[in-house]
């Protein structure tokens, strides 16, 4: 894949910009802010259909962090908490300890949560708090366009590591997930993919078993969910789910990390129409 | 209500209960860290939470997020932790969120800090700065009262003789005047109602795409400049046929109060000014209390802060001299020598004499 990344840092030129006809009904409307190709709207639709569908619309607040998807904030029909860039999680912290029957969740991008603001997850995580921190990963910061993250890959070419992130110079990527798993106030930890169908069908899954494992009140979850960036990757948008998939998807590997408070690294989850017999909250 | 002997910091705490606060979250700082105490030891009892956190970052965060659903919330430390939270409380204006903040500070060095304020844009909010512990308990709970009415952060800017000092006290309940509900408030309950809530700090609306940041930000101007025109506090005394104006804040006012009351008594004509509102500060007040007098000595325990907004004030009308200074026990929380009331009161009376006051 690596040698078919285009020596170049234009975004791509078209592609669709809409989340789809067929919309959540939390979501607001279908036209979307952010580039063609781009994984985050099907990552919010994960988000939308299980609050839905676990009957959870009217008790549920968002924190938003900052970053491309804080612009598909006016499309969610949520009560929303705006944070500054990293600190989500103690937004939610307060907020979920003077309303403990909501659910609470973060959208965090890599930057976001890896970057700015890795100690807040990780102590939120430490004390068990009841939110559900969903971390959205594409290994760059997008909203800039395309600058090197904590959790991009070795060899990923980003505006600033153009040769490719080099070890020597820059060190190797945190995979967030796997950090947040072993701590003993995290419930629930899996890491999903939007890179085809069956990743986003997975990853929703997770995310209706993070959103249970929060409204159950046994702690700390966590949902990553890597998406395409193609922009930020300088690769043609069509390319964007294989480049996720192969290069990202690699060193980030999808699969529970933890459920039910114990460590399963990286196993499959469960069939979706079994999750669904589990029943809503 | 019956008097209680307790230190600074408790009676804060009880004040804020009182005010109806039900979060706090802070990180242990000399001399703040009591106050954090007494919040994790009383606040359980009143349904409330205390959350000791990992660093002032995320307690001001926990407390943003507390006050976003609408609860009374408070957080706090000393001016090296009000540093850490400064992005913070400019973005809390901005996204108009209620939070009281406590300084405890060490010595009067962050005048600037509470009243320029280190974070970013265009943001303002009122600074209270109790003289002693009795006027700290009503100041505390009007901090919660005026941050609900104008939406907007109060900061309390007391120091380590306000908060480890013991005194009778008791907590007498402020009465005020009832204020609008707070439908800003989100608690999940608008979500999947076509028309949520979005509290943020750049004027982006739910269901609307983009944001229109000028006249978001120029509405806030409006606001803050209604603040500063109807929230100025002060105390003034002795002003009348005075020829000397000492102005002073804080616990450092106690003693000149003091200073300047003892000289009075025997006949000097010296008179007493102290801003209890930092921002806004009482400009028109001191010019007004200014009037025909000779020399304006400001006495503040820092390298000459508030000094400049005395002489923004007095337009350049009436000569203002420094005789304040830094003044530290060697461990650097701000308890100087300086603060005896036979030097406070030499300073007083060499500025009364016309001589030049050694910082």
């Amino acid at each position: 894949m690596s040698d078919e990344v285009l020596r170049s840092d234009r975004p791509p030129e078209s592609g669709a910009t809409r989340t789809g006809e067929f919309k959540p009904t939390l979501q607001l409307g279908t036209d979307h802010d952010l580039c063609a190709g781009c994984g985050e709207p099907l990552a919010l639709r994960t988000i939308l259909e299980s609050i839905e569908e676990l009957g959870l619309a009217q008790r549920t607040i968002g924190v938003i962090g900052i970053g491309c998807y804080t612009a598909l904030t006016s499309l969610m029909d949520l009560d929303l908490i705006q944070a500054l860039h990293g600190r989500a999680p103690s937004l939610a912290t307060g907020a979920k300890r003077m309303l403990p029957d909501r659910l609470f969740f973060t959208l965090q991008g890599d930057g976001d949560m890896a970057n700015e603001g890795l100690q807040e997850v990780i102590h939120a995580a430490a004390r068990g708090e009841n939110i559900t921190c969903v971390l959205l990963n594409n290994g760059v910061f997008g909203e800039t366009g395309g600058h090197m993250t904590a959790t991009t890959v070795l060899g990923q070419r980003t505006k600033n590591t153009l040769e490719g992130r080099d070890a020597t110079q820059h060190g190797y990527p945190i995979q967030m997930v796997d950090l947040l798993a072993p701590l003993g106030g995290t419930a629930y930890a899996a890491r999903g993919s939007v890179h085809d169908a069956s990743g986003v069908v997975k990853t929703k899954v997770m995310m209706r078993r993070a959103f249970e494992t929060q409204m159950r009140g046994e702690g700390f979850s966590i949902v990553e969910i890597l998406t395409m960036c193609p922009t930020g990757w300088f690769v043609p948008t069509a390319k964007g789910p294989g480049y996720l998939n192969e290069v990202l998807g690699a060193v980030h590997v999808t699969g529970e990390w933890k459920r039910d408070g114990r460590l399963l690294r990286g196993a499959e989850p469960e069939a979706p129409n079994e999750a669904k017999e589990r029943g809503a909250v | 209500m019956s008097r209680r002997f307790m230190q600074g910091s408790e009676a804060i705490a009880e004040a804020a209960i009182a005010a109806g606060c039900r979060f706090f979250a802070g990180y242990p700082m000399t001399p703040f860290t009591e106050l954090l105490e007494h919040f994790a030891a009383k606040l359980p009892a009143e349904g409330g939470v205390c959350v000791n956190a990992e660093s002032e970052l995320e307690a001001i965060g926990m407390a943003w997020g507390a006050v976003a659903t609408g609860a009374r919330a408070a957080t706090g430390s000393t001016g090296q932790g009000l540093s850490l939270m400064q992005e913070s409380i400019s973005e809390l204006v901005r996204a108009e969120l209620p939070l009281v903040l406590f300084n405890l500070a060490r010595g009067q060095g962050d005048y600037y800090q509470a009243t320029r304020g280190g974070g970013h844009g265009d943001y303002r909010h009122l600074v209270l700065a109790p003289v002693d512990l009795t006027e700290a308990v009503q100041l505390t709970q009007l901090a919660f009262d005026r941050a609900e009415c104008w939406r907007n952060p109060v900061l309390v800017y007391g120091d380590y003789l306000l908060a480890h000092t013991a005194e009778a006290v008791a907590i007498e309940p402020v009465a005020f005047d009832p204020l609008p509900s707070k439908d800003w408030a989100v608690d999940g309950s608008r979500s999947g109602s076509g028309s949520p809530r979005n509290l943020n700090p750049i004027g982006m609306v739910p269901g609307k795409k983009g944001i229109e940041p000028e006249r978001f930000w120029k509405r806030l101007q409006a606001k803050h400049e209604a603040m500063a025109a109807a929230e100025a506090r002060w105390e003034a005394e002795s002003t009348d046929d005075a020829e000397l104006l000492v102005v002073a804040f804080g616990s450092v006012a106690r003693f000149t109060r003091f200073a300047v009351r003892e000289l009075r008594a025997e006949g000097a004509r010296v008179g007493h000014f102290r801003p209890v509102t930092l921002w806004p500060f009482p400009s028109e007040a001191l010019a007004e209390a200014a009037r025909g007098v000779k020399r304006v000595a400001v006495l503040e325990q820092n390298a000459g802060q508030m000094i400049d907004d005395v002489r923004l004030a007095l337009e350049g009308r009436v000569k203002v001299v420094a005789i304040g200074g830094i003044s530290s026990d060697d461990a650097g929380f701000g308890v100087g020598p300086m603060l005896e009331p036979e030097r406070i009161r030499a300073r007083v009376g060499a500025a009364l004499a016309g001589r030049e006051v050694q910082p």
